[in-house]
């Protein structure tokens, strides 16, 4: 049985979905729980195609909540296991992934965005922010990526499972309908010729010896007694995840020293800003660019010296201000002034993006 | 000087005495399950889930490697490990209401799909840890926090019955009993074949065991021993529902 699907560095054409089956191949996922949901259907379709030529597992659950929670007792026999989900799936997959951040579980989950609220549509939106970064009860101790082409997606699927696992915080890759469906074309490649090592498994229970003669037993349990022992566990958490923040922030940015207006966008709404501030520069007109591509944690230091250089920064998403409301918490105190483009649930054109900065300039 | 009563060899000494209430259904399940580990000799590769309700103060009960996990996820939780490591014996501990409201689908689905797992659940009639409201197996008449003046079937339906259900949906290869903890030898004895099922690789097992709350129910010892032993019985039928092999004899 061949280990390797990929084995030289190529360009394809591919949709979005399939990109995320193979970079899951690639990085060593060995299994997926999942459950349909559309716009990530296809996600499953590939790898339960691939998975068995390449010994790697797959279930399909009874839903999203056995789903997320097969996910995590994949990952505590030691495995690499993940899961993908959207929308009204991405909600009931909020109960297990609140586990995986209160066990400090190295889950990988796939988000393809649709719109909401409830079922909505089943086509495209950024509205699955908020529930992404801060979903479940608790306090968002994980890690988003948005990705805003198939590039990204291969990417950083890729280096979701190193995260995870070096971490110990629930991995998110926030995508959306259009990178789900659409093909586009892209280098893929064997993460390890290209010199990425990868962050080996570990199993949680089940390790050799007998436990309470050889070893400690594992004892994992998500519910505590008093107040001030979950106080002091989260106390730790919260330093490992501070420490964590310099080492796996990620943005974008271009133009922005001179800006008067920056324009802050994530995920694919991104490529129209991108080239809406290229089109602006060309006229001359001192127009910048921002994109956390972490999203949790997002790069805050920056957000602020931006929020205190620029003069107007203006929030382009499609969605009702989720991002903004992340963007805001992180610039308070600072002197710009807060504009927006917002439109939830259907995609953002680069002329919109440019007669807003022109209104507003 | 007293005698201690012996103890199975896998419980974890140190987090003894255990944190049940006095008269416990749960701490005589679980004397059960431990001496089924031991006389099977596979302590080094068992997993136990919990979940939550008043098995999840089983999280650090035993010298095996435990997780405790969501109300009524410990099924998806003990076959994620499974699917991702075959090796290990996997037992998902639970209530009643864990089992059969909150996570009925799981217990539905891992059935109908066979999951070489072995799902252990206590029916006490009540959700004990939130205080003793009514389970989908309270009794007709019986009184709850949220049946006050006892439970009518007309309004509530009638008590679940787990085993009988699970043996419905299972197919060739498939384990389930319904045990009592009064009458411990023989629930040690379901509970190993259904371990030994796990192990033989042949499918889903699954025991119930009837077990007292005098807590929520607020019986004496005399009454509580009454309950168990007269009264669910009427409604629960001990016994084995489906044994692998039993199938083929019967066609004989
Ligand atoms: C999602 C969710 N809903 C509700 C609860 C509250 N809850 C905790 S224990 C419990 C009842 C447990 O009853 P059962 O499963 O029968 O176990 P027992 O306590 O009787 O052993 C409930 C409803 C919870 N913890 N999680
Ligand atoms: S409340 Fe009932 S089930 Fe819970 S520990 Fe006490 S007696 Fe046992």
């Amino acid at each position: 049985m061949p280990d390797k699907l990929i084995t030289e560095e190529k360009r394809v054409f591919m949709t979005g979905n399939e990109v995320v089956a193979w970079a899951a191949m690639a990085a060593g996922a060995e299994i997926m729980y999942g459950y349909p949901i559309t716009p990530q259907n296809e996600i499953m379709h590939y790898w339960t195609r691939l998975a068995p030529k390449y010994n790697r597992r797959f279930l399909q659950t009874e839903d999203e909540l056995s789903a997320g929670f097969t996910t995590l007792g994949g990952v505590m026999a030691g495995r690499k296991a993940f899961t993908a989900t959207a929308g009204p799936g991405n909600t009931l997959m909020q109960e297990p992934l609140s586990m995986a951040e209160a066990m400090r579980l190295p889950t990988v989950t796939i988000i393809q965005q649709r719109g909401g609220p409830s079922t909505a549509t089943v086509i495209y939106s950024q509205q699955e922010v908020t529930m992404t970064t801060f979903g479940g009860n608790g306090e968002g101790l994980r890690i988003v990526y948005s990705t805003a082409n198939h590039q990204e997606l291969f990417d950083y699927t890729i280096k979701a499972f190193n995260v995870a696992w070096k971490y110990r915080f629930p991995t998110f890759i926030l995508g959306d309908g259009y990178q789900a469906k659409m093909r586009e074309s892209l280098t893929i490649y064997d993460p390890e010729q290209r010199g990425i090592e990868f962050v080996p498994a570990e199993p949680f229970v089940g390790k050799p010896g007998t436990p309470g003669v050889d070893r400690e037993p594992g004892h994992y349990r998500n519910t505590y007694n008093v107040e001030e022992e979950l106080y002091d566990v989260l106390q730790e958490f919260f330093a490992d995840y501070e420490k964590m923040v310099p080492e796996v922030v990620e943005y974008h940015s271009f133009d922005t020293e001179d800006a008067d207006v920056v324009v802050l966008s994530h995920g694919v709404v991104s490529r129209g800003a991108k080239e809406a501030v290229e089109i602006l520069r060309k006229e001359g007109k001192k127009v910048g660019y921002f994109r956390p591509i972490t999203l949790r944690p997002l790069p805050e230091k920056e957000l602020k010296e931006l929020a205190t250089k620029a003069k107007k920064l203006l929030v382009v998403e499609s969605a009702q201000g989720q991002f903004g409301k992340l963007i805001k918490n992180a610039i308070y105190g600072g002197t710009a002034e807060f504009l927006t483009l917002y439109k939830p649930g259907v995609g953002i054109t680069t002329e919109e993006i440019i007669s807003r900065v022109e209104e507003i300039l | 000087m007293s005698i201690q009563p012996p103890m199975p060899k896998c419980w974890r000494v140190e987090t003894k005495p255990h944190k049940f209430c006095p008269g416990c259904g749960h701490g005589l399940v679980l004397k059960a399950l431990g001496e089924a580990i031991d006389e099977l000799g596979i302590q080094d590769r068992v997993v136990f889930g919990c979940d939550i309700g008043c098995s999840l103060l089983a999280w650090d009960f035993f010298n095996v490697d435990s997780i405790q996990t969501h109300h009524g996820r410990t099924t998806p939780v003990m076959t994620g490990v499974k699917r991702a490591n075959p090796d290990l014996i996997c037992v998902a501990y639970m209530g009643d209401g864990g089992g059969y409201a909150i996570g009925s689908q799981h217990l539905v689905n891992a059935a109908a799909r066979n999951e070489k797992i072995t799902v252990l659940l206590a029916l006490n009639t009540v959700y004990a840890m939130t205080g003793g409201q009514m389970a989908p197996t309270t009794m007709p008449g019986q009184k709850a926090e949220t049946s006050p003046y006892g439970r009518d079937p007309e309004l509530t339906g009638y008590p679940t019955q787990g085993p009988e259900m699970v043996a419905a949906i299972c197919r060739e290869g498939a384990y389930v009993a319904r045990g009592t903890t009064a009458n411990l030898k023989q629930l040690k004895n379901y509970i190993k074949k259904a371990l030994q099922n796990q192990m033989d690789g042949n499918g889903f097992s699954f025991v119930e065991a009837l077990a007292a709350c005098p807590t929520n129910w607020r019986t004496n010892a005399e009454k509580t021993w009454n309950f168990v032993e007269k009264e669910m019985p009427k409604y629960f039928k001990v016994g084995e529902k489906k044994v692998p092999g039993a199938e083929q004899r019967e066609g004989q």
